[in-house]
C-alpha cells in the first residue's frame, strides 16, 4: 500500500477543486437530468413524470426524426470526406519550400477562426438567387443556364451547408496534418526519391502511412464536429426548406425550445451522444489496424 | 537533354500548381471581401448586377446606420467581457488541476482522472435542456453568470497542460520549495511561467470559443443588453421581414470578424503552434 502524506492530498484536492466541481454541476449532472428527461413527460412546467421508453418509441416513429438523421449522415459524410482530401491534399503540397508559403497557410487558415454566424450571413449574401456573387460568376463562366435557387431548393441546400463548412473548416485540417507532415523525417523521402520513386508512389507508400495517427485524429474530430453543426443551419435554412437542412442538433433545438417536447429533445440528444460514442469506438477499434506509427508520447 | 526537358516539365507543373494555388487562395478569402465590399455600398447599389467587387464610394453610413438600428456597442462588449473573462478562468482552472494530476500523489489519482476523461465523450449539446433549467433555477438566465460559469470548466485543457507539466524538469520547483514555498507558491512562481506556451496556445482556443459560441448564448440571453455579438447579429437578421438589407448585415458582420482577424494577424506564429500543439497532443 502507497503512503499518501496528507498535506499533499489536502493540496491536491484544492488544486481540482474548481475545474472538478464546475464539471460534476455543469456537465454531470446535466449530463444525468437529460438521461432521465429522456424517460420523462415535461413542457419546462411542473414537475417531470415518468414515461418509460415512450420518448425513444415516439422519435423512432418519427418519419421527421428519421430525415433528419439520414440527412445529418449524409452531411456528415460528404463534408467530411471533402475535407479530409481536400485538406490533406493542401498540406502536402505546402509541405515543401514554396513561395509564399505562410501567405497560403494564412489564407487557407482563416476562415476555421471567424465566429460561424458572421459567415453564414456572408454564404447567405452569396447565394442569394437573384444578386448573389455564386449565381452570377456561374452564369458568366456559362456553368449555369439559369440561377440557382441555392438555399430555396431542397435538392441544392444542404450542398450549401456543405460548401460553407468545407470553406469554413478546410484550413483547420491543412494545419494539424502539416503538424503531422513536419514530424516525417526527411530522410525516408530522400531515400525513396533517390531509388526513383514517383512522388505519387512516395506518398501512398511513405506520406499517407506515416501520418495515420493524424488521420485518425483529424477524422474523428471531424466527424463529431459534423455531427453538431447548428449554427449554419440556424442561419441559413432554419432546416428548411421542405426539411432537407434539418440536422440533428437544430431538430433537438426545435424541439426543445420551440415546441417544449422536452422528453423527445432529450431522446434525441442521448440517441446523438450514443451515436459519437459508437463512431469513436468504432474509429478506436480501427486505429489499432490503421495507425502504423504512433509516437511514444 | 531527356533530363533537362524532363526537369523543365516538372519546373512547369508546379508553377501551374502554384497558380491554382493562389487561385484557390484567393476564392478562400473572397467571402471577406465581398463581405466589406458589400458594407460599403449604397443600399439600393447591392441589388446591382454584376456584383459589386469594388465600391464606388466609401458609404460609411451604413455602419452609422447599423449602430441606431441596434446596439451593437454593447453586443460587442458583452462579447469581450464574456470571452475574455472566460479565457481567463478556464485557463486557470484548467492549469491548476493539470498541475495537480501531472505533480501531486493523492488517494484515487486514476479514478479521478477517469471523471475528467469522460467529460471529453459528451457533446454540450447534450447537456443544453437541463443546464438551461439549471440556469432558470439559479436566477442566472439573461445575466452574465449563465453566459460565462459553464464555459469555465473543460477537460481538454486539464489534459493538454497535464502533458506539458509532464514534460518540465522537477528541480526548480524542488528548488523553490526548498526555500520554503508551499505548493501554490511553487505552481504559481514556477510551474506556471514555465508553461506560458501552453497556456497561450489553450488561451486561443477558449477564447475563440467563446467569441463565436453562438448556440448557449442564443438561449440563455433574451434582452439586448445582455446579448453577445452572434446572437445580436442573427437578432439583426431576423428583424428584417420582406427586404433584407445586406450593406448593414454585411457591416455588422465585418465588425464581428474583423477583431478576429486583427488578433490572427498580429500573432499568426503563436496561433498556428497552438493549434498544432492542440491538435497533435492529443
Amino acid at each position: 500500500m502507497k503512503e499518501f502524506s496528507a498535506s499533499e492530498t489536502r493540496w491536491a484536492w484544492i488544486f481540482l477543486a474548481p475545474c472538478l466541481l464546475g464539471l460534476l454541476i455543469f456537465t454531470y449532472l446535466p449530463g444525468l437530468a437529460s438521461l432521465g428527461l429522456s424517460f420523462s413527460y415535461w413542457n419546462f412546467l411542473g414537475v417531470p413524470h415518468w414515461v418509460g421508453l415512450e420518448n425513444y418509441a415516439a422519435v423512432l416513429n418519427d418519419p421527421l426524426f428519421w430525415k433528419s438523421f439520414g440527412t445529418t449522415c449524409w452531411f456528415v459524410l460528404v463534408s467530411g470526406i471533402l475535407e479530409l482530401v481536400l485538406a490533406l491534399m493542401l498540406a502536402v503540397w505546402l509541405n515543401r519550400a514554396i513561395r509564399g508559403q505562410s501567405f497560403f497557410r494564412a489564407a487557407y487558415f482563416l476562415p476555421f477562426i471567424t465566429p460561424m454566424v458572421s459567415v453564414s450571413l456572408v454564404w447567405g449574401w452569396l447565394y442569394d438567387p437573384s444578386y448573389g456573387l455564386i449565381n452570377w460568376a456561374l452564369q458568366q463562366a456559362h456553368l449555369l443556364g439559369r440561377p440557382i435557387p441555392w438555399l430555396y431548393d431542397p435538392k441544392t441546400a444542404l450542398w450549401a451547408v456543405v460548401i460553407l463548412r468545407v470553406w469554413k473548416d478546410i484550413g483547420y485540417n491543412m494545419v494539424i496534418f502539416l503538424a503531422g507532415l513536419q514530424a516525417v523525417s526527411p530522410s525516408l523521402y530522400e531515400s525513396a526519391y533517390l531509388d526513383g520513386a514517383t512522388s505519387w508512389r512516395v506518398f501512398w507508400r511513405i506520406t499517407l502511412p506515416m501520418i495515420t495517427p493524424t488521420l485518425f485524429f483529424v477524422g474523428i474530430m471531424t466527424l463529431i464536429n459534423g455531427f453538431q453543426t447548428f449554427d449554419s443551419v440556424y442561419l441559413l435554412t432554419q432546416g428548411g426548406p421542405e426539411h432537407s437542412t434539418e440536422l440533428l442538433v437544430y431538430w433537438m433545438f426545435k424541439n426543445a425550445f420551440e415546441f417544449y417536447k422536452i422528453g423527445p429533445a432529450s431522446a434525441i440528444a442521448y440517441i446523438l451522444f450514443m451515436v459519437i460514442l459508437v463512431l469513436t469506438f468504432v474509429q478506436w477499434q480501427l486505429r489499432k489496424r490503421w495507425v502504423l506509427y504512433e509516437d511514444e508520447t | 537533354m531527356a533530363t533537362g526537358s524532363k526537369i523543365q516539365l516538372e519546373q512547369f507543373k508546379q508553377g501551374m500548381l502554384w497558380l491554382l494555388m493562389l487561385l484557390g487562395a484567393l476564392l478562400m478569402g473572397l467571402p471577406f471581401w465581398v463581405m466589406v465590399v458589400t458594407s460599403l455600398v449604397k443600399p439600393d447599389e447591392v441589388f446591382q448586377m454584376p456584383p459589386r467587387l469594388w465600391p464606388d464610394g466609401w458609404h460609411w453610413e451604413n455602419y452609422q446606420r447599423l449602430f441606431q438600428l441596434a446596439p451593437m456597442g454593447v453586443y460587442f462588449l458583452n462579447s469581450v467581457l464574456v470571452s475574455v473573462v472566460t479565457t481567463v478562468g478556464h485557463v486557470l482552472c484548467s492549469a491548476m488541476a493539470g498541475y495537480a494530476f501531472s505533480r501531486m500523489h493523492f488517494p484515487h489519482k486514476n479514478k479521478i482522472f477517469f471523471v475528467f476523461l469522460i467529460t471529453l465523450m459528451v457533446p454540450p449539446q447534450v447537456n443544453i435542456v437541463p443546464l438551461f433549467f439549471l440556469m432558470k433555477t439559479f436566477h442566472w438566465l439573461d445575466t452574465y453568470a449563465a453566459l460565462i460559469v459553464p464555459g469555465l470548466f473543460g477537460a481538454f485543457g486539464v489534459f493538454m497542460l497535464r502533458q506539458w507539466f509532464n514534460g518540465l524538469p522537477k528541480e526548480l520547483e524542488d528548488a523553490a520549495r526548498i526555500d520554503g514555498c508551499n505548493p501554490w507558491q511553487v505552481f504559481w512562481r514556477v510551474a506556471l511561467p514555465l508553461a506560458t506556451p501552453a497556456l497561450a496556445a489553450l488561451a486561443i482556443f477558449v477564447f475563440l470559443g467563446a467569441w463565436n459560441s453562438f448556440m448557449w448564448p442564443l438561449i440563455v440571453t433574451n434582452s439586448d443588453n445582455m446579448r453577445t455579438l452572434p446572437v445580436g447579429i442573427a437578432t439583426l437578421k431576423g428583424s428584417f421581414r420582406d427586404t433584407t438589407d445586406w450593406t448593414i448585415l454585411m457591416a455588422a458582420a465585418t465588425l464581428s470578424i474583423l477583431p478576429v482577424i486583427g488578433v490572427f494577424l498580429l500573432g499568426q506564429k503563436q496561433f498556428m503552434q497552438g493549434i498544432m500543439a492542440g491538435g497533435s497532443k492529443e
